[in-house]
C-alpha cells in the first residue's frame, strides 16, 4: 500500500503567469470575503454560527483548478471559501449570511447551509462529518450513471473521527467510487488538537485498512495542492477508486466567530502567518518570478475589496425573505404520476 | 477616509461588552489581522482583530469601561497617507470619553432581555414542598446549577464520571463543566473525539459495568449520531435481559432552538425521547429545578435524558442552599395559581407562559402555569387536578406540534376529563417546517409570548375566530 508519509513539498514553478495570477485573485477573494464577514459579524448583521476560512484558502483553490463541468463539491459547515471558489456570486454568498431574500438560500439556510444546484455545489452541512457519506453518494450516482464525473469530499481532522466517515471508506473503496476525501487538517476541531483526539494522527493514513491511496500536502501551498489534485482526481476520474488527500493547513480566526481560542498561543497563529501565508507565499513566488509587481498585486487587492464592497452592500440591502418563504419548499409538489 | 471601529459582538448573545485592554495605541501603525484590544463578553474574554489596515488616529473608548454596546465608536483608524491629527468619527454613535475610570457607554433605555441573559420573570414563587420551610436561597444560574449538581454527585460518588466533546480542557462548549476538569482530573472528565455514536455506545457499555456515566451532548442535534445507542442499547436492555443488565446513565446537554442558528441546529427533543419505553426524560426550566432534577438522574438506575436549554443557562434563578438538593422525577410543579386557564409548558416555555400569565392578568385572565418539568413520566394527574379547576387549557412547546407533547397532554385530559373541558385545548408549539435562519422568519417560526396569551384568549373564548 503506497502512502506517501510527506510533509511540504517544494512547488514547482512551471505554473503559467495566467495560472498564478487567478490563483492569487482566487484566494484574495476568499480572504478579503471572510474579513468583511468577521467585520458584519461584529456589528450583528450576521448572526449565529459564522466559521471562517481565513488562512486555509490554498486548499479549495488549489484543488478547484483540477475539476470539470459536472464534477461536484460537498463541505461541511465552514463553507463560504468552498462556494467561492465553486464560483459563486459572493452577493449571494454574503447575502445568505446575513439571512436575505438574495442569499443562495433564499435567507433560510444562513452561513452553514448553503447550496448551489447550478454550480454542483452540494452544501454546506452543519453536522460534523455528515457529508462524507452524502459525497461518497454523489460519486456513487456518477459511476451508476456511466460518466467520468468525480466528486470531492471535504471534511476536518475533527470529522475525521466519526464513524460514518470509515463506512464511506469502505463502501467507496469496495465499489471503486469516484470520490477525493479532502482532509482539511487545520490542526484543530473547536478546541481539540489533533493529537488530543486522534490515535493516528497522520490521517492520509486512514485509508490505509480500506485499500485507499493516501497523501499528505502542503495545504498552505496552492500549487502543491494542485499537484496532489490533479493526481488524485485523475485517478478518481479513471475509474481505479477513491484517494484521500490530508492537507496540512491553519485556520487563523477562532473555531467560529464566539471562540475565544485560548487552546493555542497568539505565537503559533503568528508563526504560521508569517512564515507560511499562502496568500503571501504565492505573492512572493509571482514577484521573484517577475509577472507582477508590488503595486498591480495591489490593485488587484483593491479591485476585490471593490467586488467585496459591493457583496456586502448588496447583503445589507437585499430585503429580509418575504413571509411567505417560511412555508415553502419543504416538500416538493408532486408532478405527473 | 477615515474608518470608525466599532464595538463587535462576538457571540450569538451578546449586547453589550467590557474594553478590558487596549493593545495598541494611538499613532500605532496597524495591519488587518492584528489584535489591537480584547473586549469581555457575556462568556469569555476575546481578542479583536483589525479589519482595515492604517494608523491608529483615536482611542475614544478607554480600557476598562465596561457595559460598551454593541456597535460603539470605540476607536478611529486613519488610512494611508490622512493626518491622523484630523480624522473624526464618523457615525454619531455612543462614543464614550476616553479617560480611564469612564462610564459606561451613555446607557439608553435597557433592551429587551433575550437570549442568554433573559430574565426570569418575577412571578409570586411556589413554596416547593420538598424544600423545608426557613431554608435561604442563593441566586444561581442554571448553567452554574448544572455544574454544582454534577460536581455535588461526583464528590459523592466515585463511580460518576463526565464525557463529552469539549467539556474538559475547553471548560465545555457552553461552560456548564467549568472546572470540574480542575477538580476531578482527566479520569473523571473526558474530553472525547468527534465520534457521538461511538461515545454514547462507549458509556453505555461502560454502565453496563457498573460505572455512572454523564455523557454530555454539545447540543442534543448531535446526539442524532448517537440516537440508536440511546434507544436501542441504554433503553432496551433491562427488559430484553429479563431484567438482569440495566444502565444508569444521564444523556445531557442544550436541547431546542439557540439563537439563529438554523435547522440542523434547532430542534427539541423532548416527544422524540419522550417517546421510548425504557427512558426518562426531563427537561427542566429555573436552577433550583435543573440541579435537583439532574442529581436525581445522576443517581437514577435507569438512562435518563436530561434537556437542557442553551438559552436559559445564563439566567439566575434562587436555587436552595442545601446540602443536598434533590428532587423528584416525574412531578410538575404548579408555577403560579389562576382559576380560568391552564399553561403548560417545560423548558424556556415556562417562562414564556409565566410573562403570558402576567399579560393576561392584566386582561382579566388568571392563569395557572405548570411547569412539567419531566416529559417521561409525565405527570398528567396535577395537570389534570388544574384543568378541573379552570376548564381551560392551553399547552406550550418549542417542538412541531404533529405528534408533540401538547398532543399527548391533550390526549390525557380529554380522556380524564372531558367533561370538566369549557372548550377545546389549544397548543402552542413551533410552525410546521424545519427552522429557517432568516431573522424574520425564525422570530414567525419560534413560539413565543403572544402566540401564548393569544391561545388563552381564544380557549377563554375573549376572541372569537
Ligand atoms: C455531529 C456533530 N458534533 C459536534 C458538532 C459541533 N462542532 C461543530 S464544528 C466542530 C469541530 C469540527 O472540527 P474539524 O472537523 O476539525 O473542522 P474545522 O472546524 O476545523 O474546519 C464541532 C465539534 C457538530 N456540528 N456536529
Ligand atoms: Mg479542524
Amino acid at each position: 500500500m503506497a502512502t506517501k508519509p510527506k510533509g511540504a513539498k517544494k512547488a514547482p514553478s512551471k505554473a503559467s503567469k495566467a495560472e498564478l495570477l487567478e490563483f492569487y485573485r482566487a484566494m484574495l477573494l476568499i480572504r478579503r470575503f471572510e474579513e468583511k464577514a468577521g467585520q458584519l459579524y461584529g456589528m450583528g448583521k450576521i448572526a449565529g454560527f459564522c466559521h471562517l476560512y481565513i488562512g486555509q484558502e490554498a486548499v479549495v483553490t488549489g484543488m478547484q483548478a483540477c475539476l470539470k463541468d459536472g464534477d461536484q463539491v460537498i463541505t461541511g459547515y465552514r463553507d463560504h471559501g468552498h462556494m467561492l471558489a465553486c464560483g459563486l456570486d459572493p452577493k449571494g454568498v454574503m447575502a445568505e449570511l446575513t439571512g436575505r431574500s438574495g442569499g443562495l438560500s433564499k435567507g433560510k439556510g444562513g452561513s452553514m447551509h448553503m447550496f448551489s444546484r447550478e454550480k454542483n455545489f452540494f452544501g454546506g452541512h452543519g453536522i460534523v462529518g455528515a457529508q462524507v457519506p452524502l459525497g461518497t453518494g454523489l460519486a456513487f450516482a456518477n459511476k451508476y450513471k456511466g460518466g467520468d464525473n468525480v466528486s470531492l469530499a471535504y471534511f476536518g481532522d475533527g470529522a475525521a473521527n466519526q464513524g460514518q466517515v470509515y463506512e464511506s471508506f469502505n463502501m467507496a473503496s469496495l465499489w471503486d467510487l469516484p470520490v477525493v476525501y479532502v482532509i482539511e487538517n487545520n490542526q484543530y476541531a473547536m478546541g481539540t488538537s489533533v493529537a488530543r483526539a486522534s490515535a493516528e494522527v497522520e490521517l492520509y493514513k486512514r485509508g490505509i485498512s480500506f485499500e485507499i491511496e493516501g497523501e499528505a500536502v502542503d495545504g498552505m501551498d496552492v500549487l502543491a495542492v494542485k499537484e496532489a489534485g490533479e493526481k488524485a482526481v485523475k485517478y478518481a476520474r479513471s475509474g481505479k477508486g477513491p484517494y484521500i488527500l490530508e492537507m496540512k493547513t491553519y485556520r487563523y480566526r477562532g473555531h467560529s466567530m464566539s471562540d475565544p481560542a485560548k487552546y493555542r498561543k497568539r505565537e503559533e497563529v503568528d508563526d504560521i502567518r508569517t512564515h507560511h501565508d499562502p496568500i503571501e507565499g504565492l505573492k512572493g513566488q509571482i514577484i521573484e518570478a517577475g509577472h507582477a509587481t508590488e503595486d498591480e498585486l495591489k490593485n488587484i487587492d483593491k479591485e476585490i475589496k471593490g467586488i467585496v464592497k459591493d457583496a456586502a452592500d448588496f447583503s445589507l440591502e437585499s430585503p429580509e425573505p418575504d413571509a411567505s418563504e417560511l412555508w415553502t419548499d419543504v416538500l416538493r409538489e408532486v408532478e405527473g404520476v | 477616509m477615515s474608518v470608525d471601529i466599532l464595538m463587535p459582538a462576538l457571540s450569538p448573545t451578546m449586547e453589550e461588552g467590557t474594553l478590558s485592554k487596549w493593545l495598541k495605541k494611538e499613532g500605532d501603525k496597524i495591519a488587518s489581522g492584528d489584535i489591537i484590544a480584547e473586549i469581555e463578553t457575556d462568556k469569555a474574554t476575546m481578542e479583536v482583530e483589525a479589519v482595515d489596515e492604517g494608523v491608529l488616529a483615536k482611542i475614544l473608548v478607554a480600557e476598562g469601561t465596561e457595559g460598551v454596546k454593541v456597535n460603539a465608536v470605540i476607536a478611529v483608524l486613519a488610512e494611508d497617507g490622512e493626518d491622523a491629527g484630523d480624522v473624526k468619527p464618523k457615525s454619531n454613535g455612543a462614543a464614550a470619553p476616553a479617560k480611564s475610570d469612564a462610564e459606561p457607554v451613555a446607557k439608553e433605555e435597557k433592551p429587551e432581555p433575550k437570549a442568554d441573559a433573559e430574565a426570569a420573570p418575577a412571578a409570586p414563587v411556589l413554596s416547593d414542598p420538598s424544600i423545608p420551610e426557613g431554608t435561604s436561597f442563593t441566586d444561581t444560574t442554571v448553567r452554574d446549577a448544572l455544574r454544582d449538581a454534577m460536581a455535588e454527585e461526583m464528590r459523592r460518588d466515585e463511580t460518576v464520571f463526565v464525557m463529552g466533546e469539549e467539556v474538559a480542557e475547553y471548560q465545555g462548549a457552553y461552560k456548564v463543566t467549568r472546572e470540574l476538569l480542575q477538580e476531578f482530573g482527566a479520569r473523571r472528565v473526558v474530553d472525547t473525539p468527534i465520534t457521538e455514536h461511538g461515545f454514547a455506545g462507549l458509556g453505555v457499555g461502560a454502565a453496563f459495568g457498573g460505572l455512572k456515566p454523564i455523557v454530555e451532548f454539545m447540543t442534543f442535534n448531535f446526539a442524532m449520531q448517537a440516537i440508536d445507542q440511546i434507544i436501542n442499547s441504554a433503553a432496551k436492555t433491562l427488559y430484553m435481559s429479563g431484567g438482569q443488565m440495566g444502565c444508569s446513565i444521564v444523556f445531557r446537554g442544550p436541547n431546542g432552538a439557540a439563537s439563529r442558528v438554523g435547522a440542523q441546529h434547532s430542534q427539541d427533543y423532548a416527544s422524540w425521547y419522550g417517546h421510548v419505553p425504557g427512558l426518562k426524560v426531563i427537561a427542566p426550566y429555573d436552577a433550583a429545578d435543573a440541579k435537583g432534577l439532574l442529581k436525581a438522574a445522576i443517581r437514577d438506575p435507569n438512562p435518563v435524558v436530561f434537556l437542557e436549554h442553551e438559552l436559559l443557562y445564563g439566567t439566575s434563578f434562587p436555587v436552595p442552599d442545601l446540602d443536598d438538593h434533590i428532587l423528584p422525577i416525574g412531578k410538575a410543579a404548579v408555577k403560579r395559581t389562576g382559576t380560568d386557564v391552564t399553561l403548560v409548558g417545560y423548558s424556556r416555555m415556562v417562562g414564556f407562559a409565566l410573562q403570558a400569565a402576567d399579560e393576561l392578568a392584566e386582561q382579566g385572565i388568571s392563569a395557572e402555569v405548570i411547569d412539567l418539568r419531566s416529559i417521561r413520566p409525565l405527570d398528567t394527574a396535577t395537570v389534570i387536578e388544574s384543568v378541573k379547576k379552570t376548564n381551560r387549557l392551553v399547552t406550550c412547546e418549542e417542538g412541531w406540534r404533529f405528534m408533540g407533547i401538547g398532543a399527548e397532554i391533550c390526549a390525557s385530559v380529554v380522556s380524564d376529563a372531558f367533561d370538566y373541558l369549557d372548550a377545546p385545548p389549544a397548543r402552542v408549539h413551533q410552525k410546521d417546517v424545519p427552522l429557517p435562519y432568516a431573522a424574520n422568519l425564525e422570530a414567525m417560526s419560534l413560539p413565543g409570548v403572544a402566540d401564548i396569551v393569544a391561545a388563552a384568549r381564544k380557549v377563554c373564548y375573549v376572541d372569537q375566530e
